[in-house]
C-alpha cells in the first residue's frame, strides 16, 4: 500500500488517488504488423501505405515475424507470462483514419499475460507494479484537422504499424508513481530495443485510468479515463487536475460519471467528450482472416536467451559491483548509454569518484548544451584519463573542473591542457611552507586573532596562501601544514 | 430472443445503416427470427470443442512475414479511388470531435 504521504485533503477528509495506466508502445521494426509497407517516421503523407492498410477489397493481413518476437521479447522483460497462444479479434468502430472500420488487436487472448515493473521512487526506495496484460495491435491513421476549413485530411502512414498495448494495475498512487512508472517502462522498452520511448513523435502514448476514494477505504471509486497524455509531464498535470475535480464532485454532493476525458494541455483541465460514449460498443469477434497466433516454446526460449542485462539488474550489480548508493545506481543505470558510459569510466577508478564527476559534472554540461552522450565532445576515455590526474595527485577538485571545462570546449585531453596551461597541482610541501611562512609572517595581527580564539580565520589564510600559488597548492597540503604552524 | 426498436436502431447506428422509423418493427422482426434460430443450435452439447472462427483448414498454422520492407510507395494507386485526396492526403467531410 501507499504511504499517507500520497493522500489528497479535501474539504471533508483526506483522500486516496487510484491510477491505471494503458501505454500504447509503438514496436520498432522496418515494416508494418500485417503488411510490407515501412514504418519511418515523417515520411511523406501516404507514401508508406500498401493495399492491406489502405482496406482495399481482397486484401489479406500476414503477420511480421519481427513484430511478435518484440511483443515476447517485452513479456519476458516484465517479467511476464507468454502465452504461447493468443488470438486477433477485430475491434470494429468507425472513423475516417481506419479505412477496414475495424482494428486488428487481442482482446480475450492476448500474447503477453500478467507481470510486473518495479518503481524507483525518489528516496532510493522501490516499489512493485502488477502488469495486467501486453497485447499486439495495429495503429490507425493520422487526422489532420486543421489544414483546410471544410475537410479533415487523412494520412495512412501510420495505419497498420504495430503497437503494444500495455496495461498496468491500479496499482499507482499518485502523479509522481505514475511518472515513475511510465520512466521505467521507457527505460525497459528502450533497453530491449522494442520501442524506442520517443513520446514527442507519439512512439509512446499514455492513456490514464483514475478514480478516487476515502483513505483507508477499500472499495474503488468511479473512475475516468484521460485518453492521449503525450509526455510525463502532462500525464502528471493531467493527474493532479482529475483527481482534485473528482474529489469537489464528490464532496460537493455529486456522482462521479464514468466517461472518457481529454487533457488540454494549454489549458492543464481535462474534459468530457461524451460524443464517443456510443462508439464503446466495440462488438469485439475474432478475426476471420488470421489463425490463432502459436509460439514455438523453443524460440521464446530463445528470445529469453538474448535478452540484455535490464534495468533492475544492472542497479543491483551496480551497488553491489561499485558500492554505489541505489539512487545513484538507479539514475546511472536509466539510459543504457550513460551505464555503458560509466562502466567505461569505473573500470580501474575509483567508483564514487567517477559516479559524481558522471552525474555531477557531466550530465550538467550534457543538460546545459542540450546535448545527448553520442554527441558529447568529451568521450569515456578522455573523462577517465581526467580523473586519473585527480587520483594521482597532479589536480585539485577545482583544478579539475577548471580543465574540464576546456575539455569540453577543445576536444583536448586533459593531460595535454595541464601541460600546455602549466595547471600542475603544487605538492611539494617545502614550496607551500615557504608560501605559508609568508603569508603567516604579513599577517601577525591575524594570526594573533586566531590564536585567540578566531577560528573563522583559518579561511583567510588557506585564501591567501591559494592565491600566493595561483590555485595550485594541492588544498590538502595547505590545510595540514597550515593547521601545524598556527598551533605552533 | 425478441429485440426492440431501440436496440436495433443502436446497432443500426453503430453500423452506420440509416434506418427509417417504419422500418424499425419489421428489423426487429427479421433480426429476431435470426437470433432465434441460433439459439435452437445452443441446445448442441459442444463441450470441449473448440470454437470455429475462420474456415481453415485444421492443422494449418499461421504464415508469418519477415520484417522487410517490400510494399509501399504507391501513393496514387492509394489515392486513386478517393472521392477527394489533396497535397497527397485522402480529403473527408469535416470530423470533430
Amino acid at each position: 500500500m501507499a504511504g499517507s504521504t500520497n493522500l489528497i485533503d479535501g474539504r471533508t477528509g483526506k483522500w486516496e488517488v487510484v491510477l491505471g495506466l494503458e501505454v500504447h508502445a509503438q514496436v520498432v521494426s522496418n515494416a508494418k504488423l500485417f503488411s510490407g509497407a515501412a514504418t519511418a517516421f515523417g515520411a511523406e503523407p501516404n507514401t508508406q501505405v500498401s493495399y492491406v492498410d489502405a482496406a482495399f477489397p481482397g486484401m489479406l493481413p500476414v503477420i511480421n515475424r519481427r513484430c511478435v518476437e518484440q511483443a515476447v521479447r517485452t513479456g519476458l522483460g516484465l517479467k511476464a507470462r507468454i502465452n504461447l497462444r493468443s488470438v486477433f479479434d477485430r475491434k470494429n468502430y468507425f472513423y475516417p483514419d481506419l479505412p477496414p472500420g475495424y482494428q486488428i488487436s487481442q482482446y480475450k487472448q492476448p500474447i503477453v499475460g500478467k507481470g510486473t515493473i518495479t518503481l524507483d521512487l525518489a528516496d532510493g526506495a522501490t516499489r512493485s507494479v502488477g502488469i495486467t496484460r501486453l497485447h499486439l495491435e495495429q495503429d490507425a491513421g493520422k487526422s489532420l484537422h486543421d489544414q483546410s476549413p471544410g475537410e479533415t485530411y487523412v494520412d495512412l502512414n501510420r495505419a497498420g504499424v504495430a503497437l503494444m498495448e500495455i496495461v498496468s494495475e491500479p496499482d499507482l498512487r499518485s502523479a509522481e508513481e505514475a511518472a515513475a512508472y511510465l520512466r521505467k517502462l521507457r527505460s525497459i522498452l528502450r533497453y530491449l530495443g522494442s520501442c524506442d520511448g520517443n513520446m514527442e513523435e507519439g512512439s509512446m502514448r499514455c492513456d490514464v485510468n483514475l478514480s478516487v476514494r476515502r483513505a483507508g477505504s477499500t472499495e474503488l471509486g468511479t473512475r475516468c479515463e484521460i485518453k492521449n497524455v503525450n509526455s510525463v509531464r502532462f500525464v502528471m498535470q493531467a493527474i493532479e487536475y482529475e483527481a482534485r475535480r473528482q474529489v469537489e464532485v464528490i464532496e460537493d454532493g455529486g456522482k462521479v460519471v464514468q466517461e472518457t476525458r481529454l487533457f488540454d494541455s494549454g489549458r492543464g483541465v481535462t474534459r468530457s467528450m461524451r460524443s464517443k460514449e456510443e462508439a464503446h460498443d466495440y462488438r469485439y469477434f475474432p478475426d476471420p482472416d488470421l489463425l490463432p497466433l502459436e509460439l514455438d516454446p523453443a524460440w521464446v526460449e530463445e528470445i529469453r536467451r538474448t535478452l540484455p542485462e535490464l534495468p533492475d539488474e544492472k542497479k543491483a550489480r551496480f551497488e553491489r559491483d561499485y558500492k554505489l548508493n541505489a539512487y545513484d545506481a538507479g539514475v546511472l543505470v536509466a539510459e543504457r548509454e550513460s551505464a555503458e558510459f560509466f562502466e567505461a569510466i569505473a573500470k580501474g577508478r575509483d567508483a564514487k569518484i567517477a559516479a559524481n564527476w558522471v552525474m555531477g559534472e557531466y550530465f550538467g554540461y550534457l543538460n546545459k548544451h542540450g546535448l545527448d552522450l553520442p554527441k558529447a565532445p568529451v568521450d569515456a576515455t578522455r573523462l577517465g584519463g581526467l580523473i586519473d590526474l585527480i587520483a594521482d595527485g597532479t589536480l585539485s577538485g577545482r583544478m579539475a573542473k577548471e580543465v574540464f571545462e576546456e575539455m569540453w570546449r577543445t576536444g583536448a585531453p586533459a593531460a595535454a591542457i595541464v601541460e600546455a596551461k602549466g595547471l600542475q597541482q603544487v605538492t611539494d610541501t617545502g614550496a607551500i611552507e615557504a608560501e605559508i611562512d609568508a603569508v603567516l609572517g604579513s599577517a601577525a595581527d591575524k594570526v594573533a586573532e586566531y590564536r585567540a580564539g578566531k577560528d573563522k580565520l583559518f579561511g583567510f589564510f588557506v585564501g591567501q596562501v591559494m592565491k600566493r600559488t595561483q590555485g595550485k597548492a594541492s588544498p590538502a597540503v595547505v590545510n595540514e601544514l597550515l593547521k601545524k604552524k598556527l598551533q605552533g | 430472443m425478441a429485440l426492440d426498436r431501440t436496440t436495433v436502431a443502436h446497432i443500426a447506428r453503430l453500423a452506420r445503416i440509416k434506418v427509417k422509423e417504419h422500418e424499425l418493427d419489421a428489423l426487429a422482426g427479421e433480426l429476431g427470427g435470426i437470433l432465434a434460430w441460433v439459439e435452437q443450435l445452443q441446445e448442441v452439447n459442444v463441450d470441449g470443442v473448440e470454437p470455429m472462427t475462420g474456415s481453415v483448414t485444421p492443422g494449418m498454422k499461421l504464415k508469418m512475414r519477415e520484417d522487410v520492407v517490400d510494399d509501399g510507395g504507391i501513393r496514387d494507386k492509394v489515392l486513386g479511388n478517393a472521392p477527394k485526396s489533396a497535397a497527397g492526403f485522402f480529403a473527408v467531410p469535416k470530423v470533430i470531435e
